[in-house]
């Protein structure tokens, strides 16, 4: 067990160093954003200028093969890259759902012609990919999608509504699952799909989120043709693909949770009073601080044994979604008790407090859909419970029945 | 013993529910949260009208004089419609300020404007946690210099009682050299704002002791905050619970999954052991007890965590659909925070009551 690079590590380092420094723009603050004060289309253009030259050299998908457009290289290698970029003003989220969901299922499912077409400009942000699972009676229960598609020739005719689909307003593909046949069972008359966001018959509209922003979407389909070409998998595959698409989502997510909170949190504490004391003296205060660090850190080791075993040609598997659960939560814990550090004045809107505070307040409003989005807790739980100590699940009368009698009932 | 509600305040607090279903809408809430009103007048009206704002109030100076219990159970329904007017600012800080440390002259001079919800008025009595380094104000026996702390309803109360060492002053804020400055908050539905004083025309309140009255004030607005908290609870709750009857996943009602029955009866016993606190609490009130600084500190903690809890929790038991901008958990997840750090946040307040307990022990 060690955490020091490697010779070829540490030589892979030095290469990233470089790069960034010659072609990235260094953080000035730790909450500094990424296009901090351009409008939105600036922002998508700046990113995505900065994601092709990313991925121009080889750091877009770090662990894919060379002839997909990655590097060949390690996890590890990933790791690193991503340790060095935290120091740089890069987009977040933007290209999360291309690089982390859409564009893998691509790479493991789609024919060789497709890959050709959508891997590179995908890697290269030049176009941006949503994932369209979840509809309004189908988000915990995937599994019970009703957009429909319909064979016509050598085309798929869709039809349906798709709910909080991120990104989608500025999207240009998405993965589809959809209804292909009623008379099987719910999750085997799946079928997942690539579709052209812009095709005639697609409508987005923006949904309004409890923070004010709108980062996610309704899509409507009306009658929208896609060629058959387009399906991922075999027809009543699109279960098997879906649950690929999450694997990797769960290797991904929990990686969200920052790692440097508890710094935020003595920053304040330094600035803070507490009984005419600095807050940083008081005995709570240092408590919360070592919580802080306590989930942030012991995510990041599970992430890191994650990484370990994926570098040895092992899967991660269900264990990993204790990083979403424990992240999520964190997040909330640790931004109320920021606020919470600096009493009446701690509940002024970030734009009257400047400093930390945009930030921190972002993610106590961000947390609570930090903690639905991608499997809420409750199924997290039941995942860990289930799938990792093998207690036995709910009874369900939905499993084999035809989908068509479920949908009536 | 009998430790509940008579009929008649029982009826005081229907009719208040009535009112306040009718008029403290989500629309009508929401015309505040988005900028379009700076309080909602209809219900500060209609409060100050029936008599519920001003239940503590003694009839000498135009309030309803019922009494601390009355009002307790105002706050209640204020919390649980999430109204969006100035009764904590006003009537738990302000008015009970003006009343416990006034002369007779400056009593008869403003509280009957307040109870007729004609003067809305604001209070600052300290709280334990700063941020900004704060800017001390001066008063030099007439006039008052400086920036005030943080003052909810500050942009639109026509009084303030502010804390300058240990006296309390008081200035009418539609005197000269006053300058609001409002500012945004995470609840926009209870604002706040400062106000910075050049030479602005003030006097002392008449007490002598004004660092206890404060206190006193203080314990008083954390009984009463605690039973708006209770109040926000239990509608969350409701919401969560009246939701999860009618979701269906995975062929069944959401509510049948036993994860979230046993997250629903751990926010309905959190609420409810801060109920029994605020109970406690308005009784200490009502009767002026020694117990009230316990009380009204274990209240106040108690509270505190309950709103947050059923908070956080109605937006999760919601899915996707409880983090949209439309659905009212949001609401209450701010006006759940927005409670929680008002007049300080629990740390403060749970420090004070292991205070209490250990002077009650030694
Ligand atoms: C910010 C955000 C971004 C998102 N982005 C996307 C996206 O890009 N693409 C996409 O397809 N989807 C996306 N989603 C949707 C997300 O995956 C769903 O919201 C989530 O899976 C929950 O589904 P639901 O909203 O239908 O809630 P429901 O499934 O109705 O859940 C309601 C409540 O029931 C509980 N529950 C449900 N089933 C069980 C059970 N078996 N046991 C115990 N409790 C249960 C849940 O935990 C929850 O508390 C996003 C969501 C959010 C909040």
């Amino acid at each position: 067990m060690d955490f020091k690079d490697t010779p070829e590590e540490a030589a892979f380092r030095e290469e990233v160093r470089a790069w960034l420094a010659a072609n990235g723009q260094r953080r000035t603050r730790a909450d500094e954003m990424f296009g901090e004060g351009l409008d939105e289309a600036a922002k998508l253009a700046r990113a995505k200028a900065w994601q092709a030259k990313k991925a121009a050299a080889g750091y877009a998908a770090i662990t894919w093969p060379r002839e997909a457009g990655g590097l060949g290289g390690t996890a590890m290698q990933q790791v690193i890259y991503q340790q060095e970029e935290a120091a740089y003003l890069v987009p977040q989220m933007i290209f999360e759902v291309s690089i982390g969901m859409g564009l893998p299922t691509v790479l493991r499912w789609a024919a060789p012609e497709l890959k050709a077409r959508f891997l590179r400009p995908g890697l290269a942000g030049e176009e941006i990919w949503c994932q369209l699972f979840s509809e309004p009676g189908a988000g915990s229960d995937t599994g019970a999608v009703r957009t429909r598609a319909v064979r016509d020739g050598d085309a798929w005719v869709v039809n349906g509504q798709k709910v909080w689909t991120s990104s989608a307003h500025f999207g240009d593909y998405g993965i589809l699952l959809a209804r292909t046949d009623w008379d099987k069972p719910k999750q085997e008359g799946l079928t997942m799909f690539i579709v052209d966001l812009k095709a005639p018959g697609v409508e987005i509209r923006p949904i309004h989120q409890m923070s004010g922003d709108s980062e996610f979407n309704e899509v409507f389909f009306t009658d929208v043709r896609i060629p058959d070409q387009y399906r991922l998998g075999p027809e009543g595959g699109g279960w098997k693909v879906m649950l690929s698409t999450l694997m990797q989502e769960r290797l991904s997510v929990g990686g969200n949770l920052p790692t440097d909170l508890h710094e935020h949190l003595i920053e304040l504490a330094r600035t803070c009073t507490w009984d005419e004391r600095p807050a940083i003296e008081d005995a709570r205060v240092r408590a919360r601080i070592a919580d802080a660090y306590l989930d942030q850190q012991g995510v990041a080791l599970i992430i890191s044994r994650g990484l370990t075993a994926l570098s040895k040609g092992k899967t991660p598997g269900p264990e990993m979604s204790i990083t979403k659960l424990v992240a999520a939560k964190a997040m909330q814990d640790i931004s109320s008790f920021a606020m919470e550090l600096a009493g009446t004045e701690g509940l002024l809107g970030a734009d009257a407090l400047g400093g930390d505070w945009p930030y921190l307040q972002r993610l106590w409003l961000g947390s609570p859909g930090a903690r639905i989005a991608g499997g809420t807790d409750e199924v997290l739980r039941n995942v860990i419970a289930e799938r990792v100590l093998g207690l036995p699940g709910e009874v369900r009368t939905d499993r084999n029945v035809p989908f068509r009698d479920l949908d009536r009932a | 013993m009998n430790f509940d509600f008579s009929d008649d305040q029982r009826l005081l607090q229907d009719a208040v529910r009535s009112m306040l279903a009718e008029n403290s809408t989500s629309q009508a809430v929401r015309e505040v949260l988005e900028g379009r009103a700076t309080y909602c007048a209809k219900v500060w009206r209609n409060l100050n009208e029936m008599g519920a704002a001003t239940a503590a109030l003694p009839e000498a100076y135009g309030g309803a004089g019922l009494g601390y219990l009355e009002l307790c159970l105002v706050a209640e329904e204020a919390g649980r419609h999430l109204a969006a007017v100035p009764l904590s600012s006003s009537i738990y800080l302000a008015a009970e300020a003006v009343l416990r440390a006034g002369s007779e002259a400056q009593k008869q001079r403003w509280l009957p404007g307040i109870a007729q919800g004609e003067v809305i008025a604001t209070a600052a009595l300290g709280g334990s946690e700063r941020y900004r380094a704060p800017q001390p104000l001066a008063f030099d026996g007439q006039r008052l210099d400086g920036t005030s702390p943080v003052l909810l309803d500050g942009a639109i109360a026509q009084l303030a009682i502010l804390q300058v060492g240990t006296e309390l002053i008081l200035v009418d804020l539609n005197g000269p050299g006053v300058k609001r400055i409002a500012l945004p908050t995470v609840d926009p539905t209870r604002p706040l704002a400062q106000i910075a004083f050049t030479a602005t025309p003030a006097e002392r309140l008449a007490t002598a002791d004004g660092a206890a009255v404060a206190r006193r004030v203080l314990d008083g607005a954390a009984v009463l905050l605690a039973f708006e908290q209770v109040g926000g609870a239990a509608r969350s709750l409701e919401l969560a619970r009246d939701y999860s009857l009618e979701r269906k996943a995975f062929g069944r009602q959401i509510g049948s999954f036993q994860a979230l029955k046993h997250k629903m009866a751990d926010i309905y016993t959190r609420i409810e052991l801060a109920r029994a606190h605020a109970y406690y609490g308005a009784w200490a009130l009502a009767s002026d007890a020694p117990e009230l600084p316990r009380a009204a500190a274990a209240a106040r903690v108690a509270a505190t965590r309950a709103f947050l809890f059923a908070a956080e929790e109605g937006i999760e038991l919601h899915g996707g659909i409880g983090f949209t901008w439309e659905m009212d958990c949001h609401l209450y997840y701010r006006r759940a925070r927005h409670l929680a750090q008002v007049i300080g946040s629990e740390h403060a307040w749970r420090a004070r009551l292991a205070d209490e307990l250990i002077k009650e022990a030694a």
